[in-house]
């Protein structure tokens, strides 16, 4: 019914300060959240994916990827509750919770 | 003479169009919102994967504590864009949980971001266990002496075992755009025929629901503009005007209902109704911004504030 996906990617650059927890997005039909906590091995980002929609783990490592490729998220732990959201729906919120996660106040 | 200052454009977020977590942060005190029990912690519904349903790591509610103006609350927020806000077993515990916190710690008040369609289906039992709870939970606070105020003003509006939750609480602050009922007008639809009552004519959904007709009807204490700011604004108002919770205050209550019931029972539609009531000009009232809208029913409107 649900699937599961686990990513550990590699991410150059700077490695993510520690910070508190910070979730964004809503599982809503289309939509999904994204919890950032700093739980990763450092110079990797960790994304584990639950998913509604099955058989696009191809795309979901092509997404993850470039996401990798564009922030500093080394030594974050993502974890995604996915209701069925499109490529770029999923670009946009990983952007965001990485965005809010480093303008917290530290 | 001088120059006027350039027009300061007036800065509102809709309360309508945020999410449970934006709009508690904007109701509290820049700052001071502190999870109980936070997404981190995981605390998730275990009733949803065999139906394929991805869990949402609050399980669709924020339960926090806070500050308002310097005092300390709690508060719950409810996730409509999640399962409709509807309540399930560990949505209800939180909800509980937070109302016995409130029994112990005494805060100035508890705060119910209502934003839900009632109980969760697919948690059926569990979720109409935890809604009874959560009506006790409210009701053993308000005797304990925390005042607990209901706002609604979400786009799932506040329907079913919620309804009733929010019309055993202190106050409830509504905008025109919250909406607040038993059975919703799709349920009514569906088991009493287009007839009685036709769901798709949202002119007459909001007419029966929506935070105008409450609060002509004395059901909301307050009624306020889309805007978060204005929920917090009304809820400070409210925080040391709790409600009396005595065996009189349910006799009038009841009284005040059969008047109602004798005085309307016959209106079919809330025009009607509002023109009984002595409204001037009923169909325009659906066209006023709040504060408009309560000076044109004061004299028309029941309920005591």
């Amino acid at each position: 019914m649900l699937e599961r996906l686990a990513f550990e990617l590699e991410c150059p650059g700077d490695p993510a300060p520690r910070a508190a927890p910070v979730v964004v997005g809503v599982v809503a039909s289309g939509n999904l959240e994204v919890l950032v906590e700093p739980a990763g091995p450092p110079g990797r980002v960790v994304i584990e994916v639950t998913t509604s929609a099955r058989g696009f783990g191809e795309i979901w490592d092509a997404v993850l990827r470039d996401f990798a490729a564009r922030h500093g998220a080394g030594g974050l732990r993502l974890s995604v509750n996915d209701a069925g959201a499109t490529p770029a729906v999923v670009t946009l919120r990983l952007d965001q919770a990485v965005e809010e996660y480093l303008a917290q106040p530290r | 003479m001088t120059a006027l200052p350039p027009p300061v454009p007036v800065a509102r977020s809709s309360y309508r169009e945020s999410n449970a977590r934006r709009r508690l942060a904007g109701l509290l005190d820049p700052g001071s919102l502190e999870d109980l029990l936070g997404p981190a912690e995981r605390v998730t519904s275990p009733h949803l994967e065999p139906f394929g349903i991805p869990a949402a790591f609050d399980d669709g509610v924020v339960v926090a504590a806070g500050r308002l103006d310097g005092r300390a609350v709690l508060a719950a927020s409810q996730e409509g864009g999640f399962m409709g806000g509807a309540v399930g077993e560990v949505h209800g515990a939180k909800l509980l949980g937070l109302l016995r916190r409130a029994e112990r710690e005494r805060p100035a008040a508890v705060l119910l971001l209502v934003d839900s369609g009632g109980v969760r289906l697919q948690e059926a039992n569990a979720g109409l266990v935890a809604i009874s709870e959560v009506m006790r939970g409210v009701l053993a606070a308000r005797a304990a002496g925390v005042p607990v105020i209901a706002l609604v003003g979400g786009g799932w509006g506040c329907f079913g075992g919620m309804g009733i939750v929010a019309r055993c609480c202190d106050a409830i602050v509504m905008s025109e755009e919250g909406r607040l009922g038993l059975s919703g007008p799709d349920v009514i639809e569906a088991t009493c025929g287009v007839e009685e009552l036709d769901a798709s004519d949202r002119g007459l959904v909001w007419r029966t629901y929506g935070g105008k007709h409450r609060y002509l009807l004395g059901e909301a204490d307050r009624i306020v503009e889309d805007d978060v700011a204005a929920f917090r604004v009304a809820a400070l108002e409210l925080l040391d005007a709790p409600r009396p919770l005595t065996l009189e205050a349910l006799a009038r209550e009841h009284a005040h209902l059969a008047a109602r019931l004798e005085a309307f029972g016959a209106s079919a539609d809330a025009l009607d109704l509002w023109r009984a009531a002595g409204a001037a000009e009923p169909e325009r009232l659906p066209m006023l911004d709040a504060a408009t809208f309560r000076g044109a029913v004061e004299a028309a409107r029941r309920g005591d504030r």
